[in-house]
């Protein structure tokens, strides 16, 4: 437990629950990321921009908080490119199939008390616990 | 007028969920990878940004759902289904294990195209082609089942 920041992470949490609400209060929509990507690659008339400017501002943030003297130097993958390229296909099967990822099911569902949400976070929460287990202390890579 | 308001609400909602998924260290996929880690080393530090994030949503959507409807808006779109089906499950099911494998779920994957070098490209591409092959592939299956109906009807 040598790295616990529970401060920061509050902190942090309660800044995407802001943009959450803000998208929700103006907006009507969802503030679910894998949604918002997904509307822009197979995007339905007059739904599209809004959605390509979130984007554009979710890589902004990152880069303001480079700006204010946010350190990002130590972050990489922490896997090899072959692992990189299933997890990412999975990611992106799963959360299309599964309609959300952290965001969508396990914040702005959560919050809605939707059912469906709730489900899904429990089981994404379970098999990635189940994943780094078999990763780690089966495999023990 | 209402156009340039909504695009504006668009940005500083993406801006700040970048913001917040850095600050908290969601970026880092050795962090997530330690926060899935019950059984090892585990880090129970993202565990406080759902925290923070479900402390402002949990409270705000109550008021928010109240309202006819969004301040720039006509709707709430909210997602209308109600059942428990195969796909929602399995989806979450393949959505964890490419969680845990890399420690990349969608937001932070996006965000850390701030920094990205080469490596961060791979997760990123592969992961709009799977979005888009398994959208592309739900549409077809969306057709077919239309024929369908419509055949029977005829």
């Amino acid at each position: 437990m040598e790295n616990f920041t529970p401060f920061s992470a509050l902190v942090g949490g309660a800044i995407i629950g802001l943009s959450a609400v803000i998208l929700l209060l103006f907006k009507g929509r969802i503030a679910g990321v894998s949604g918002i990507v997904g509307g822009v690659l197979l995007p339905t008339s007059g739904d599209f921009f809004w959605r390509v400017l979130f984007v554009i501002g979710l890589i902004a943030g990152g880069m303001f908080y480079q700006l204010f003297g946010g350190s990002t130097e130590n972050i990489q993958p922490v896997v090899s490119a072959p692992l990189l390229m299933l997890a990412g296909l999975l990611v992106g099967i799963g959360t299309t199939l599964g309609s959300g990822c952290t965001s969508g099911h396990g914040i702005c569902g959560i919050s809605r008390l939707s059912i469906r949400s709730i489900v899904a976070t429990v089981v994404f929460m379970l098999s990635g616990i189940a994943t780094v287990f078999i990763v780690r202390h089966v495999f023990g890579a | 007028m209402k156009q340039a308001s909504r695009n504006l609400v668009a940005v500083l909602a993406g801006v700040l969920f970048g913001l917040g998924l850095s600050v908290s260290q969601m970026i880092d996929p050795a962090k997530v990878i330690n926060f899935l880690d019950l059984f090892g080393n585990w880090d129970p530090s993202l565990a406080f940004v759902m925290g923070g994030a479900l402390a402002v949503n949990l409270v705000a959507t109550r008021f928010i759902l109240r309202r006819p409807r969004p301040v720039f808006d006509s709707t709430f779109r909210l997602p209308t289904k109600k059942d428990l089906d195969v796909k929602l499950i399995s989806g979450a099911l393949l959505f964890g294990v490419g969680w845990g494998l890399a420690g990349y779920c969608p937001g932070p994957m996006m965000s850390s195209l701030s920094f990205a070098d080469g490596t961060i490209l791979i997760v990123v591409a592969s992961y709009l082609t799977g979005t888009f092959l398994t959208k592309w592939f739900l549409k077809q299956q969306d057709h077919e089942s239309v024929k369908k109906d419509q055949a029977c009807v005829g």
